[in-house]
Parts: structure tokens; C-alpha cells; sequence
């Protein structure tokens, strides 16, 4: 029997009252519950010379000394240093992993530079993508590495961006999101600043880079997510020193002119940055992450691999054949894989033939050699037993001479002996 | 501490802000025989009236009666909490003359939404994915009985590992409370014995205190809850309640010491609904997937043509005769490998 639904009352979706309180409004706290038990993680990726201030602002942010040895300017490349940390504050806890670009900027020549990114943005999508395509997959407790927000540093120049500033944004504002900081902004005034904010903003935007925009679709946050749009890029500054302002200790860089303190709103964006990412967006972030950078993704790389989308009321044919043809495809590469398996074996089995056939070989030259020395040994010994024999022989006719001789010559001996 | 706080610990507040944004949903199927008070219940439970209009048939009309499966969505809304509600019914289910395999138009449907599921989850544009597949069935028991009947156990099993079942024995009014224990007692026993898997009420945290562990003890006892439900409002101790009118009393729907109504609605609604959203994600969703694809692989592999439409079958996994195949060629590689080795040992031995 087939389920015949009848009755789909969906065109009439009402809206009814209640008659009372059911219960369901605590269904955010069920899910909040939920997620607080299974923990939370957030990636974020910075990128930025070396030097220019990210492991402090990491610091600064979380209020955390992670690892801080200094980065050296002479590395072959860049490449990317994951490190991940459990935090923890109240009852919540965080799995955060820093990744730092190492390397970035360094070289000569900068073409490649953005490639180890990209790839490693990548790489944590493709994890993700199998994980999900897997037969028997735990999605629910996976440890989630793909980044959530990528921290862009720019330099304190004062002009306008860096040309591998612009080169970079542009290869990964498709793949993640992007909040665009300008570092060690202790070294630009204010007027410096507002001018330099524009021009950024303003090269970004001639150029197509698409950067995070703080969510204005939810009334609880629309305003301030708003406002904040409006300062970007952030001007921050990082500092773990603590420095004494009046009758408070706070984090700031003490200067022969000042202090420069860290979360003082009209010195630097700091507060601000920390808001909006932390305490604001934060799973906004993880949300766009998954419902945009990574669908993006596997939508490229689906289709990459042949899958074409279907209606759901129509016979996907050409799903069919693809698939039929991806399988011909696989069949082919394993028959293959079997004849590259075989004819290795068929070589080897060669291989250790010729080695047997060489060393039956060495075997039988040492048997002749052993053959020869022995047959010189015997022709050695022939040849000396021949010589005792002649010896012998002469020994013995000399014997025989000598015996013949005395006996023809005996009473001689006797007569000279009695006389 | 202010000087130490980061924020992150506001995540959670914004996980709530978002969900009640995007507001929530839930499919609800009621199974049982007719007149066991299953629309009463659902009536009583969401204090709505959903059946308006609807048309009972007659015994006659019942004999070859089959199955049928009817949706009603509806959207309600409490406190900002919006949740789209979809009650699944079944009616027909065991009230024909000849049942047997009546469950079956029901697990087809409860497969039907797996499949659907699947199919939208693997497609290119995953934007607007609708999840319809049933995340709870309340399975009514007839309180006349002396436990469970065949068709009850059968249903059951059949239905065990798609979707969490809550048995419920219902229009508990008739039973006095001793016959209410015996009743609940057997019941345990024969789902213990016929090895039916219902709806586990996950274990409390460890770090909740006392008195919330010993309610949760006495909730997890008192299944399967004994019900009574009722559409129309009477007067009871000076308060206008939903109840039933008899010349004996007053039976009270939400009074805890006449039924198990409010321990039914407040573990359905208010404590865990959520969770058998998450246990029909997480275990029976991907139960069902897992079969399908190596169903799939395994079907394809044996012939080349396949009738029904597949959905996007993840090839990063080859098929189990492949690999099969795969691992013989790999042993054969290595017993080879070993014989190599052992003829070469034995010609190093020979030099030596």
C-alpha cells in the first residue's frame, strides 16, 4: 500500500490562537540548553605581515597569552599555523582555533602569496563536504575547522591599501568572510585616519571586494550592526601591558607623549571590533560560514565532479547517466589500477628472477673457481707426490747401488778388519 | 570580573535571538484506533481546536477501510516563539476487519518524508530545505485491554527505528488508579520483552540539583503516561478547566492527580521537543540513509538499469563489491609481497 495523503491542509495555512499558555515559547531555551551542553568553536584566520600585530591582538581580544614566539621575516613561503584553544567563561565553552599566516608578505615575490590560503580554506571545507557525504556520519559532534572570519591587517601607511592587500582580498572574500583592520593604528592621527578609512573602503569598494557587513535584518541589532558598518575598517590597537591612567590599570602602550590605551573608544576601534565580533555576530558568522561560504563550495565542487541539479518532479536522466558514466569512469580507473598492480607484480616476480638467475650464476662461477683450485691443488700435490716418488725411487736405487756395492766388496772389509 | 571578560559568553543569548528569528517547527503523528480521543488529545495539548469540519465514519463505512494519511499544518505563536506545528493523522489505522500490515502506509510515509529529506539534502541548492519528516508519534492504547495487542506490538516494531514513539494509554478516565499501575506495569514489561525501542527521555546533566533528578525519576516511572483529553471547558473548584462531566465528578485534564495530561505535555512541549528533533536528525534521519545508500550501491552493482529516480549518490565511497574486490587484490598483493620476501631471505642464507 502506498501512503495516499488525502487531506494537505497546507493551502489553508492558519494561523490560530491559543487558548492558553501551550508551552512552546521555551523551545529557544531547549536549543540554547542544547548547544551550551555540546560546546561551541569558532576559526578565525588572520592574515597580515609578519610583524604587524596579530598574535597581540589575539591576545588582546581574548584576554589570553596563547604562544608568542616571535616570527622570523626569512621564511621560503607562507604558510598557514593552526592553533586551537578551549576557553572557557561562565558556563559556556569555546573551542577557538587561531590561524596564523606565517610567512605573509616576506617574500620578494608576492604572486603566490594568497595560494596557501585559499588552499587552506579549502582544505577545511573538503573536510567538511566528506564528513557529510560519508555512509555512517556523526555531523553533530564534528570538530568544525572551516573559518568563520578572516581578519584582514592592513598597514598603518596612512595612503591606501597594499597591492597584495587588494590581490588577496579579492581571492578569498568568495570563500570567507572578511573584516578588513588596519593594525598599529597608534602611528596614524585622527584626521590621517578618516581619510585613510574612506580611501580604503572606497578602493575596496571600485574593486569588487565583498567584505562582511554586520547583519541589519534583525530589529535586536539592526542599529548598532548598522552604526558599526559605517566604521569600518576597525583601527585597532593591541597591547597585554598594563599601564597605570589615573587610579585604574588598564591595557595600553606607553609612549614618552602618552598612553595609548587599548579600550579607550576615542583612541582606538578596539572596543568596537571586540563587540561586533565576539559578543554581537559571533555565531552570525558561523551561520554565513555555513550557509553561504561553504554551500558555495560544494556547489562548485559537485558540479565539479558532474552533478547537475533536478526538479523534484522529474526524472533525473541526465542524473542517471552521469552517474553512469562516473561509475564507467571509476570501473575504467580500477582495471587500470589492477593492470598497474599486476604488471608491478609481473616485474617484480622478473626482477627477482634475474637477481636468482645471478646469483645461481655467481654460484656456479665460485663452484668452477672452487673446481679449479682444487683440481691445482690436486696437480700441486700430483706434482709433489710424483717428486717423492722419484725421490723415492732414486733413494732406492741408490740403495740398491749402494747395496750391491757392499756386498761385491764385503771380505775386502773383513780381510782389512782381521789383518 | 570586567577587566577579564571577553563576551563569547553571550554566544548562547545570540544562538536564542537567532532562533527565535528564523522560528521553529514540528511534526506531530497521532496513531491508534479511531475514538481512542487522539484529536481530544492534540486539541488539549496545543489548546487549539484543529478539527473543525472533520467527518467520523460510520462502522459500515470501516470494514475495508484503509489507511489514510492526513497533514494539518498550522502556525501558532507564543510569547514571539513561532512554531509551525503539522499534526500527521492516521485514520483507518486498525479499525478494518482484516489489519493486517496496516502500519505499512504509515512507515511508507514516514519514509517518503526520510526520502524527500535525503534527496533535497544532497541536491546543488540547499537554500530552502523543508523538513517534514515526523519527529514524534504518539501511539494511543486502549485502556480496555489487559496490555498490549498484536497489533500493538506489530506497530510498534515496525515503526521503532524511524520515528520516537510515546505510547500513551488512553481515555485513562475509566481506569481506577491501582488498575492505571497494573496496567502501566504490564505494559513496560511486554515492550521490554517484544524488544520495542520507544522514546528514551535522555539523562538529566549531572549537575542539576536534587530535586529536578527525583522529577525526572518519577517521570521516566510513570510512563507510558495514561491520558485524558477533552475539547470542552466546564466548571471545576471555582475554575473554568478543561475536563469531562459526569455524575460521579469532575475529571480535570490538567489535574496530575486524575491523569498524566500536564507530565505528557510538559515533557512533549516544554522540555522536549527539541530533543526528538534532534533524535530523528541525528538516529533514525541517518539510519535510514546509511541503508539507502548501500541499498543503492549494493542494487547498482548488480544491474545496470535502476527504476526509480536516485538521488545524488556520493561517490567517495565505491561500491561494496569493489571494494570487496579491492581487498581480495590487496591480500594477494601481500602474500606475494611475502613469498618475495621469503625467497630472498633464503638466498641471503644460501651466500652466508
Amino acid at each position: 500500500m502506498v501512503a495516499v495523503v488525502i487531506g494537505d491542509h497546507n493551502e489553508e495555512k492558519r494561523n490560530l490562537s491559543l487558548g492558553g499558555h501551550v508551552g512552546f515559547d521555551s523551545l529557544p531555551d531547549q536549543l540554547v540548553s542544547k548547544s551550551v551542553t555540546q560546546g561551541f568553536c569558532f576559526n578565525i584566520l588572520c592574515v597580515g605581515e609578519t610583524g604587524i600585530g596579530k598574535s597581540t591582538l589575539m591576545n588582546t581580544l581574548f584576554n589570553t597569552m596563547f604562544e608568542n614566539e616571535e616570527a622570523s621575516h626569512y621564511q621560503n613561503g607562507v604558510y598557514l599555523r593552526p592553533r586551537t584553544y578551549d576557553l572557557q567563561e561562565s558556563n559556556v565553552h569555546l573551542k577557538l582555533t587561531i590561524v596564523d599566516t606565517v610567512g605573509f608578505g616576506d617574500q620578494i615575490n608576492k604572486e603566490d602569496s594568497y595560494k596557501p590560503i585559499v588552499d587552506y580554506i579549502d582544505t577545511q571545507f573538503e573536510n567538511y563536504l566528506q564528513e557529510e557525504l560519508k555512509i555512517k556520519r556523526s555531523l553533530f559532534n564534528y570538530h568544525d575547522t572551516r573559518i568563520h572570519i578572516c581578519l584582514y591587517f592592513i598597514a598603518p601607511t596612512g595612503h591606501s591599501l597594499k597591492s597584495l592587500d587588494l590581490v588577496t582580498m579579492k581571492k578569498l572574500d568568495s570563500k570567507v568572510n572578511i573584516i578588513p583592520i588596519i593594525a598599529k593604528a597608534d602611528t596614524i592621527s585622527k584626521s590621517e585616519l578618516h581619510k585613510f578609512k574612506i580611501k580604503i573602503m572606497s578602493e575596496l569598494v571600485s574593486n569588487g571586494v565583498q567584505i562582511y557587513q554586520f547583519p541589519t535584518d534583525d530589529e535586536a541589532v539592526s542599529e548598532i550592526n548598522a552604526s558599526m558598518n559605517a566604521h569600518l575598517p576597525f583601527a585597532v590597537v593591541g597591547s597585554v601591558e598594563e599601564v597605570k591612567v589615573g587610579n585604574k590599570t588598564v591595557r595600553a602602550r606607553q609612549y614618552p607623549w602618552g598612553v595609548v590605551q587599548v579600550e579607550n573608544e576615542s583612541h582606538c576601534d578596539f572596543v568596537k571590533l571586540r563587540e561586533m565580533l565576539i559578543r554581537v555576530n559571533m555565531e552570525d558568522l558561523r551561520e554565513q560560514t555555513h550557509a553561504r561560504h561553504y554551500e558555495l563550495y560544494r556547489r562548485c565542487k559537485l558540479e565539479e565532479m558532474g552533478f547537475k541539479d533536478t526538479d523534484p518532479d522529474s526524472q533525473p536522466f541526465s542524473l542517471q547517466e552521469t552517474y553512469e558514466a562516473k561509475r564507467k569512469e571509476f570501473l575504467g580507473d580500477l582495471q587500470r589500477k589492477e593492470e598497474e598492480m599486476r604488471q608491478m607484480f609481473v616485474n617484480k616476480v622478473k626482477e627477482t628472477e634475474a637477481e636468482l638467475k645471478e646469483k645461481e650464476r655467481e654460484l656456479h662461477d665460485k663452484f668452477e673457481q672452487l673446481k679449479r683450485m682444487h683440481q691445482e691443488e690436486k696437480r700441486k700435490v700430483e706434482e709433489k707426490r710424483r717428486d717423492l716418488e722419484e725421490e723415492m725411487n732414486a733413494f732406492n736405487r741408490k740403495k740398491v747401488a749402494a747395496e750391491t756395492l757392499s756386498l761385491s766388496q764385503p771380505l775386502k772389509k773383513d780381510k782389512d778388519k782381521k789383518k | 570580573n570586567e577587566k577579564q571578560y571577553v563576551g563569547f559568553a553571550t554566544l548562547p543569548n545570540q544562538v536564542h535571538r537567532k532562533s527565535v528569528k528564523k522560528g521553529f517547527d514540528f511534526t506531530l503523528m497521532v496513531a491508534g484506533e479511531s475514538g481512542m480521543g487522539k484529536s481530544t488529545l492534540v486539541n488539549s495539548l496545543f489548546l487549539t481546536d484543529l478539527y473543525k469540519d472533520r467527518k467520523l465514519l460510520n462502522a459500515e463505512e470501516r470494514i475495508n477501510q484503509t489507511v489514510e494519511i492526513i497533514k494539518h499544518t498550522v502556525d501558532i505563536e507564543e510569547k514571539g516563539v513561532k512554531l509551525k506545528l503539522t499534526i500527521v493523522d492516521t485514520p483507518g489505522f486498525g479499525d478494518a476487519v482484516n489489519n493486517n500490515e496496516c502500519w505499512k502506509p504509515i512507515t511508507d510515509y514516514i519514509d517518503q518524508q526520510f526520502e524527500q529529506y535525503f534527496r533535497d539534502e544532497s541536491g546543488l541548492n540547499r537554500k530552502n530545505i523543508q523538513d517534514n519528516r515526523v519527529h514524534c508519534c504518539l501511539y494511543f492504547i486502549p485502556p480496555f485491554g489487559h496490555g498490549l495487542r498484536p497489533v500493538d506490538v506489530e506497530f510498534m516494531k515496525a515503526l521503532h527505528e524511524k520515528v520516537n514513539i510515546i505510547p500513551l494509554i488512553a481515555k485513562a478516565d475509566c481506569l481506577t488508579p491501582n488498575e492505571i499501575k497494573k496496567l502501566k506495569d504490564r505494559i513496560r514489561e511486554e515492550i521490554d520483552k517484544f524488544g520495542i525501542k520507544v522514546y528514551q527521555f535522555p539523562e538529566c546533566d549531572s549537575d542539576e540539583d536534587e530535586e529536578f533528578k527525583q522529577l525526572d525519576k518519577e517521570l521516566k516511572e510513570c510512563t507510558p503516561f495514561a491520558v485524558i483529553g477533552s475539547n470542552t471547558v466546564v466548571e471545576a473548584r471555582g475554575q473554568r478547566v478543561r475536563g469531562r462531566l459526569y455524575p460521579w465528578g469532575i475529571v480535570e485534564v490538567e489535574n496530575q492527580s486524575h491523569c498524566d495530561f500536564v507530565k505528557l505535555r510538559n515533557m512533549l512541549i516544554r522540555s522536549h521537543m527539541h530533543d526528538l528533533k534532534d533524535v530523528t536528525c541525528d538516529v533514525h534521519y541517518e539510519n535510514y540513509r546509511a541503508q539507502c545508500i548501500q541499498e543503492m550501491t549494493s542494487k547498482l552493482a548488480q544491474d545496470n538499469r535502476m527504476e526509480s529516480p536516485i538521488p545524488i549518490l556520493p561517490l567517495s565511497t565505491p561500491d561494496v563489491d569493489t571494494e570487496k574486490l579491492i581487498k581480495m587484490k590487496d591480500e594477494e598483493l601481500k602474500r606475494m609481497q611475502e613469498m618475495l620476501n621469503k625467497m630472498q631471505q633464503q638466498m641471503h642464507e644460501k651466500d652466508q
